[in-house]
């Protein structure tokens, strides 16, 4: 496999696929009609922090978690969500190629977009960017079983490379408290790590050790991001975000020192093991943290025994 | 009593958990090699082994990810804790088989370990 022939191919995916491929088609929906008091449960519930206003399977508008805070602080007077709603809301058809949802969201700068089919024009989903990942994750993996391609071996792989030095790279972005996508970077890393033949073990240190610091990106920072690359005989990370930094490395790094919030306790992280299990599962470990700037970790992991 | 210890299939876990499995076609003859529970993530990416059948009480989606980064066989929920259908989905996604026990975390960890099944860092 050649990087820039999966860039191509991702590049021809998002072009060849519509929004309907990729679209969650089980949305929640609320009424006009539902009182203001009552959305907070909704939301909870789902682990939502908006949702689509329907009337007959119409779209009417949007309703947020933030639409909601605004209207409490707001005296909080009993109205019902259609007095609050965000009437106006960017949407996308079902058979629009996947490319525009990708622009849309990035234009519009929102988490969601709903989904409208063109001949009835009532709701018919709801996409993200997650879904849009996981969509096209999902479509290279079958054309992969389908062509029949087999896993490089790492070290062939580098051999056939004529040049005096050879990296590849690969860089994923985390958006700070997105806690439900909470360890898909480490999932699509050790997915091309794998496809790239690497040893069992290495792959597996290299995604607990993505994955603890994706969840510390998400937990602590705004945003983040997990620069990957490999050589023949490494693979070096590099983990920075824009976070409130680290006023005590030391302290830090004490297994079950946390500052995390309950939220994410009960998603079974925050209990104070992540530093140190990064340590744990990488042959060099630096962290770097300025308070009020944010925190880089770089690590490393050998591959002696994927080139055997 | 001795207890020779050693792998145990998916298919002997649910008979003696009297666990029912909530994903489409089980690997039953699939062989966890250890066993290993907690409810902290962190405990399982630290302490767990390769091939381990992870028992667990917590449900979010976030239990499958790390089932999958940690090579785990199989996930078995504790308490009769019904996942949410996220969980569902990422786990028929990425292959990883769920079950359901009613016994609580400590009967089902208690049940296999007696039966030969080791915990994580004895097979070290």
């Amino acid at each position: 496999m050649n990087r820039k022939e999966t860039v191509n191919e991702l590049q021809l995916l998002v072009y060849e696929l519509d929004v309907e491929s990729a679209m969650t088609k089980e949305v929640v929906t609320v009424s006009p009609d539902l009182a203001m008091d009552k959305l907070p449960k909704i939301l909870k519930s789902n682990r939502i922090t908006g949702v689509p206003v329907t009337e007959d399977g119409r779209l009417v508008g949007i309703i947020s978690l933030e639409d909601y805070v605004r209207w409490a602080a707001d005296d909080g007077k009993p109205s019902c969500v259609g007095d609050v709603m965000t009437r106006k809301v960017h949407t996308i058809y079902s058979d629009e190629p996947l490319v525009s949802a990708v622009s849309r969201l990035e234009r519009f700068a929102c988490g969601r977009l709903p989904v409208l089919d063109r001949t009835t024009d009532t709701l018919a989903g709801i996409v993200t960017k997650g879904d849009v990942i996981e969509s096209m994750l999902g479509n290279l993996e079958i054309d992969y079983r389908e062509e029949g391609l087999r896993t490089y071996r790492t070290s062939r792989f580098f051999e056939d490379i004529v040049s005096d030095s050879t990296e590849l790279s690969f860089a994923y972005e985390i958006r700070g408290e997105s806690i439900s996508e909470g360890g898909e970077v480490a999932s699509s890393l050790k997915k091309t790590l794998r496809r790239l033949g690497m040893h069992p073990d290495v792959v597996r240190r290299a995604a607990i050790t993505v994955y603890e610091a994706e969840m510390n990106v998400i937990i602590y920072a705004k945003a983040g991001r997990v620069r990957v690359s490999i050589d023949q005989h490494h693979i070096s990370m590099v983990v920075e975000d824009e976070g409130p930094g680290i006023p005590d490395l030391e302290q830090a790094m004490a297994p079950g020192f946390s500052t995390a919030p309950e939220s994410v306790r009960e998603l079974g992280f925050g209990a104070g093991m992540g530093l140190p299990n990064i340590k744990q599962c990488a042959e060099s470990f630096e962290i770097e943290s300025v308070v009020g700037e944010g925190t880089t970790l770089r690590v490393s992991f050998h591959m002696e025994e994927a080139c055997a | 009593m001795e207890v020779a210890t050693g792998p145990m299939t998916l298919r002997r876990i649910q008979e003696m958990l009297g666990a029912s499995c909530i994903t489409a076609d089980p690997p039953l003859d699939l062989e966890a090699l250890v066993g290993c529970a907690s409810d902290l993530m962190s405990n399982v990416l630290a302490f767990g082994r390769p091939h381990a059948i992870l028992l667990t009480g917590l449900t979010s989606p976030q239990t499958v990810r790390t089932a999958e980064v940690a090579d785990c066989v199989a996930v078995c929920f504790a308490y009769g804790r019904q996942p949410p259908a996220e969980t569902i989905e990422l786990a028929e996604g990425s292959g990883i088989p769920l079950f359901v026990t009613p016994l609580t975390l400590y009967a089902a960890s208690g049940r296999l370990y007696e039966l030969g099944l080791p915990g994580c860092p004895e097979i070290e």
